[in-house]
């Protein structure tokens, strides 16, 4: 990236995007003094939301339900319906970001068109989430399924949701929203713990349960919230409103077809709170019948314990050798017949990937990722959250832990997301201080940042190079692997303290 | 609310948690700040398939350990055991001093140690409702994989490089 192009996704906020996220904030206030007794503010900012959705699909119901809300009838169909116009302007802001990037980027983005057998759950929306509806007819019948619900796996199969365990979240859902974060206690906290233990078991529903365990545990720790100075209104707004949309139906990925071919690593972004590791690997993906190169991501998530922290969470990864090799020992992977997501996820198989040549991941980005293709994102993912677009930067000086990309200083600043380099990796803020190149990713959170998955720099007159998934197989680094010894192996611990007391 | 303020509740992404150090866990599997009690389970010195459960109440201080059969601990009259010594010793290694200290409401002057400042008496706690947390918080080693998108784990990126939280 040049710094002209810089400019281009600097220069001040997308049009509407202030004004959108003003409206999301409005509704997040409302969530934090609970729904219980709607005051005047609360019900001005349900009725703005709606307001600001009228002419969508959705625009009728999110009308309804802030009036039903606002007067004190708070149904769990009203709740999804609100949930769903925050996350269309959420999705909107997203698209308009993303869309400036692209452009900067010049790079071209597939439009969201899911293969035949997706599990249909959001139509094409033209590029334009905030004329979508989150799930068509999804609040109509919520609660009235009593077998099961179908849902997307991974490998784009429709699979069987017991319906009984979403109605357990919906249920936590919606009384934190009626007393509000202010009024969250431990109690209220810790009363997901059982429904959040049943859907760890079922493994379509992962990504709701780590969602909920999160928050859950935030919870915990922050109560009772009402003592709290500020709390993270926008943040738990934004899992709230993705939690109660996954506890509708289940997930909404599907529709994967098989690819084979070359892909190469760019990097990997690490994950992590206390009972949940994801390594998600991006790279460029060179299709053996040919076309053009895509940019994909590839992941593995394990669960895990709080005491797990640092290079020990890699060796909770271990069944993906192939994967975990690859990253480690910078080689390409050739893959055969691997399920790829319209969103541009590929559902990692270890046993359908070899280890191919070396690959040097900045000779990938600087060869192969100015070609590539972006894939679409899936309608009810889009918020600026989700934005991990990897960049090649070079020639830039680090200036107060921002980058600067004119040749001669004094351009445009981009700040670095130092706080997400992960504990597991060889990367710290010095490195990246003192390099010279860099793959990351771009991320926004009210302002642009760059996350640095790997960085080439100069240390002690001679050039090193460090990437976050470079102790994937173990540390490299002598004074860490002697550290870790001598803490011995928490995993090996755990396991055998569970193999031992689980079974009993 | 100042600016800064209004700009962090705006956030999508800010630490919540603090993130816990690394330590050994050959001894003291388990240690949590919850119900109100630094409570965990200690592994047995002398009988690998046995662990005590112990506990330091938030507040009165109160102090109890007994096997995970619900058996007092020989050891615990009137001083902590050396079950309960451990685990706030490792309790201090993985949350740090200030935590635990302002958890258990306790004034712990610089230098001094945290029991050296734990003055509460043995009392019965039943041990199976900690255990059973126990066991659930191993239950997390036996749950399978996932290579699904989980695109909601952009919400909790990894946090803070190795070196600043190591011991
Ligand atoms: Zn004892």
């Amino acid at each position: 990236m040049l710094d002209v192009q810089l400019g281009e996704v600097l220069a001040g906020g997308p049009e509407g995007a202030d004004e959108a996220l003003d409206l999301v904030a409005g509704f997040d206030d409302a969530l934090t003094l609970g729904l219980a007794r709607v005051g005047e503010d609360a019900a001005a900012a349900l009725s703005a939301l709606a307001g600001a959705l009228a002419a969508s699909p959705i625009g009728d119901r999110v009308s309804e339900a802030a009036d039903k809300v606002a007067t004190g009838s708070i149904a769990g169909e009203h709740l999804a319906a609100l949930a769903g116009g925050r996350a269309a302007l959420c999705g909107a802001v997203h698209d308009a970001l993303l869309g400036r990037l692209d452009t900067a980027l010049g790079r071209p983005r597939t439009p969201w068109n899911p293969a035949p057998g997706a599990p249909r759950p959001d139509r094409p929306l033209g590029g334009q989430a905030a004329s979508g509806d989150p799930r068509d007819g999804q609040e109509a019948r919520s609660g009235d399924s009593p077998g099961g619900q179908e849902a997307g796996s991974g490998d784009g199969v429709p699979v069987q949701v017991p319906g009984h365990l979403l109605d357990g979240c919906r249920m936590w859902l919606r009384e934190l929203a009626i007393v509000g974060w202010r009024g969250v206690d431990h109690d209220l906290a810790g009363a997901a713990d059982q429904a959040i233990e049943a859907l760890l078991a079922v493994p379509e529903l992962r990504g709701l349960a780590v969602l909920l365990d999160g928050l859950a545990a935030e919870l915990r720790a922050s109560s009772p919230v009402a003592t709290m100075d500020r709390l993270p209104a926008r943040r738990w707004a934004d899992l709230w409103t993705r939690g109660l949309l996954l506890a509708q139906r289940g997930p909404w990925h599907g529709g994967a077809e098989p690819v084979s071919g070359r892909l190469l690593i760019l990097g990997a972004d690490v994950h992590e709170h206390a009972t949940v590791v994801r390594a998600q690997v991006h790279g460029v993906l060179e299709p053996t019948r040919g076309g053009q190169a895509r940019l994909v991501r590839t992941s593995v998530a394990a669960a895990k314990v709080d005491t797990i922290v640092g290079p020990a969470v890699w060796r909770l990864m271990g069944a993906h050798p192939v994967l975990l090799g690859a990253l480690a020992g910078h080689r390409s992977l050739e893959i055969t017949d691997m399920p790829l997501l319209p969103g541009g996820d590929l559902v990692w198989h270890d046993d359908r990937a070899a280890a191919g040549e070396p690959a040097d991941p900045f000779t990938t980005a600087r060869v192969a990722l100015p070609g590539v293709s972006a894939p679409a994102v899936p309608p009810l993912d889009r918020h600026p959250v989700r934005i991990a677009e990897p960049v090649l930067l070079e020639g830039y000086s680090v200036v107060d832990g921002s980058l600067d990309l004119s040749p001669a200083g004094g351009g445009h600043a981009l700040p670095l997301g130092l706080d997400r380099l992960p504990r597991g990796g060889p990367l710290t803020p010095e490195l990246v201080a003192a390099s010279s190149a860099c793959i990351g990713l771009m991320r926004w959170d009210g302002r642009w940042v760059l996350q640095p998955l790997a960085v080439q720099a100069t240390v002690k007159k001679k050039p090193v190079a460090a990437h976050n998934g470079d102790w994937a197989m173990g540390p490299t680094d002598p004074k860490v692997v002697k550290a870790e010894a001598k803490a011995g192996d928490v995993v090996a611990v755990l396991r055998e303290r569970a193999g031992r007391l689980l079974r009993k | 609310m100042n600016a800064d303020e209004t700009a962090w509740e705006r956030r999508s992404v800010v630490p919540v948690v603090p993130p816990v150090a690394p330590r050994k866990l050959a001894k003291v599997p388990f240690v949590e700040l919850a119900d109100g009690r630094l409570q965990g389970v200690v592994s047995s010195g002398s009988d690998i398939e046995r662990v005590y459960v112990s506990s330091i109440t938030a507040g009165t201080h109160a102090l109890s350990c007994s096997t995970n059969n619900n058996r007092p601990c020989g050891a615990l009259h009137g001083h902590a055991c050396k079950h309960i010594r451990m685990l706030a010793d490792e309790a201090v290694v993985q949350y740090g001093l200030d935590r635990v200290a302002r958890y258990l409401r306790v004034e712990v002057p610089a230098g001094d140690s945290l029991m050296s400042c734990i003055h509460g008496q043995p009392e019965r706690t039943p041990a199976a409702v900690v255990f059973s947390r126990f066991l659930r918080h191993l239950a997390y080693l036996e749950v399978a994989d996932s290579t699904d998108p989980l695109a909601e784990l952009h919400w909790f990126p990894s946090t803070a490089p190795y070196k600043e939280v190591a011991r």
